[in-house]
């Protein structure tokens, strides 16, 4: 009860100064937004194997991609306030510790889908198509998937304490693993090297689950796949630093 | 309220070993202000992160308010306020909204934060700046603030963490009345660290004087001064080296030295010994013009006990002098 208490107390701090300033979700949803404007229509007449055509293929990768760009790069709010005394401040009162990151959290996960849910607005009206239900489970796999980076992304942020540290780390994760799950372009046609590199990438099922959700095919076996895959990775972030808050808390 | 055995903490920095707290034994009575006086990297912060549960000791225990520091650190967090050295506001969240959002965090229900920090602006004159973004606000205001986020559960002890590194003159002294306030108005057991010798003079009952991990000596200011060579006594007299004779002669008197005609030495408790010593410069008929001691300041206090200065390896305090 406390902890959800003490969860809520700190995403509604968090969530605030977005909520003041919304011109910054805007921006941070302008990258993504660009390259669906951009890069999307020169995709256009493609279909993958399953014949779906370019923007139902393409619009989920552009999801996937947008909650990594946002949820990989959570952690770097929370360097100021380690450097400055608020995060200390609100450690030595008797709020759940653990609560003072999942209400981060969370607070990136809402506006996630807030980015989200412009994304797909702008998609519909360049002729994207998708049901109300496939985008609501399309937006459940996003959320998870954007709390398991969410928590990695505070990890690492416990463990380099510093923005010059923390920026190459972050893209050198993210940028290979996101060319890697075949956001851009399907990667059926890769050499074989890339082929296979991109079979071991636990994000490829995340994206290929998530292009068949916004298609409404909830029963297709890479759904539970990617699904599970996500969850794996939630469990796998979140215990990683909660253990590092903790060690690093007493 | 406090009470510490054998506290250390040892950090293993690129492969160096660095012992900041060495054994450190505490004990702070209720309502007592007490204070570590040392310079940077003595180990005075290190200690009072790990007397607030934010770090963990390498050794040692201890325990505040009955609650044990290791297994019980969420009973000391309910009873303890902790003022740190660093701005501990959200710039971008406005006055009573981050205090509102902190005396929550402390436990207190909606209603009875907002009371709270409404009674808090007023006190510690903030009334005006409800809606400013804390990121405007001049150094002073933000400490202020600072404060008022530590004391505003109305904790039996507070830490203070070096409170007035970095403000002016004004603002200092204005942040001594409110720590003081503090045990007038609730009897709160003050803690605090300082690298000012003022600061340490004026706000403790109690100094810990901190170096390289260890307590070097303890006791009230004038405890401590009285530990030096004495108080220095300065006399001007028609006759300077009959008055050096009569200065000699008194039991404990030391470092005599005369400077045309002024004689200057150090004997503790000058205040005591004058009266004698003009009486007996009366009988022989020596003419005294003016007569001055002055005490020790900590300053002496840090050199008798570790051969350094502390003012040395210090920026000057804001109000310098003692």
């Amino acid at each position: 009860m406390s902890f959800l208490r003490d969860t809520w107390l700190t995403f509604d701090r968090a969530v605030r100064p977005a909520l003041r300033s919304p011109a910054v979700l805007i921006v941070g949803v302008a990258v993504p937004l660009v390259y669906l404007v951009l890069f999307g229509p020169l995709l256009g007449g493609t279909t993958d194997e399953n014949g779906l055509s370019s923007w139902q293929w393409f619009v989920p990768g552009m999801l996937i991609q947008l909650t990594l760009f946002i949820t990989a790069n959570a952690g770097f709010a929370l360097i100021p306030d380690t450097r400055s005394g608020v995060l200390e401040r609100m450690q030595v009162t008797p709020v759940s510790r653990v609560a003072l990151l999942t209400g981060r959290v969370l607070k990136d996960v809402v506006l996630l889908l807030i980015q989200a849910l412009l994304m797909i607005g702008l998609a519909l009206i360049l002729g994207f198509r998708a049901g109300v239900l496939p985008i609501l489970a399309g937006l459940v796999l996003l959320a998870i998937i954007g709390v398991a980076v969410g928590f990695g992304s505070y990890g690492l942020a416990f463990k380099l304490k510093h923005e010059f540290a923390l920026a190459p780390v972050v893209s050198g994760i993210v940028v290979p693993l996101m060319l890697l799950s075949g956001v851009l372009l399907p990667m059926d046609r890769a050499p074989d090297w890339l082929y296979y590199l991109s079979r071991a990438n636990p994000l490829s099922y995340v994206v290929e689950a998530e292009r068949e959700l916004i298609s409404g095919n909830y029963d297709q076996q890479i759904v539970l796949v990617g699904t599970l895959v996500a969850i794996g990775l939630l469990a796998l972030t979140t215990t990683w630093s909660l253990r590092l808050l903790r060690r690093q808390l007493a | 309220m406090i009470k510490a055995r054998g506290l250390t903490k040892t950090f293993q920095i690129n492969k160096f070993t660095v012992e900041a707290v060495r054994g450190i034994d505490l004990d702070v009575s209720s309502g007592e202000m007490v204070g570590f006086l040392g310079p940077n990297g003595a180990g005075k912060s290190t200690t009072l992160r790990m007397l607030t549960t934010l770090l963990r000791p390498t050794s040692g225990e201890a325990n505040i308010g009955g609650c044990d520091l290791l297994s019980d650190p969420a009973g000391v967090r309910k009873l303890i306020g902790y003022v740190g050295q660093n701005s501990s506001a959200g710039v971008e969240y406005k006055v009573r909204e981050e205090l509102v959002t902190h005396a929550r965090l402390q436990g207190l229900s909606a209603s009875v934060a907002r009371a709270r920090v409404a009674e808090m602006l007023d006190q510690y004159d903030l009334t005006g700046l409800e809606d400013r973004m804390i990121g405007a606000l001049s150094g002073g205001q933000k400490r202020r603030i600072d404060i008022v986020m530590g004391v505003l559960h109305r904790p039996p002890v507070v830490f203070f963490d070096e409170p007035s590194t970095g403000l002016d003159p004004q603002s200092r002294s204005n942040l001594w009345d409110h720590i003081r306030n503090l045990r007038r108005d609730y009897e709160t057991t003050v803690f605090l660290t300082t690298h000012y010798l003022d600061e340490a003079d004026s706000l403790c009952d109690r100094i810990l004087v901190i170096d390289g991990g260890r307590i070097v000596a303890e006791g009230t200011a004038d405890e401590l001064k009285a530990q030096v060579n004495g108080d220095l006594v300065t006399l001007e007299t028609s006759a300077a080296p009959e008055t050096a004779a009569a200065a000699e002669r008194l039991d404990g008197a030391t470092e005599v030295t005369v400077d045309g005609t002024t004689v200057r030495f150090r004997i503790a408790r000058g205040d005591r010994v004058l009266p004698g010593l003009l009486r007996e410069l009366d009988r022989i008929n020596v003419d005294v013009f003016s007569v001055r001691t002055s005490r020790p300041t900590l300053d002496d206090v840090f050199l008798t006990v570790t051969g350094r200065s502390l003012r040395d390896s210090e920026t000057a305090p804001a109000i310098p002098g003692l």
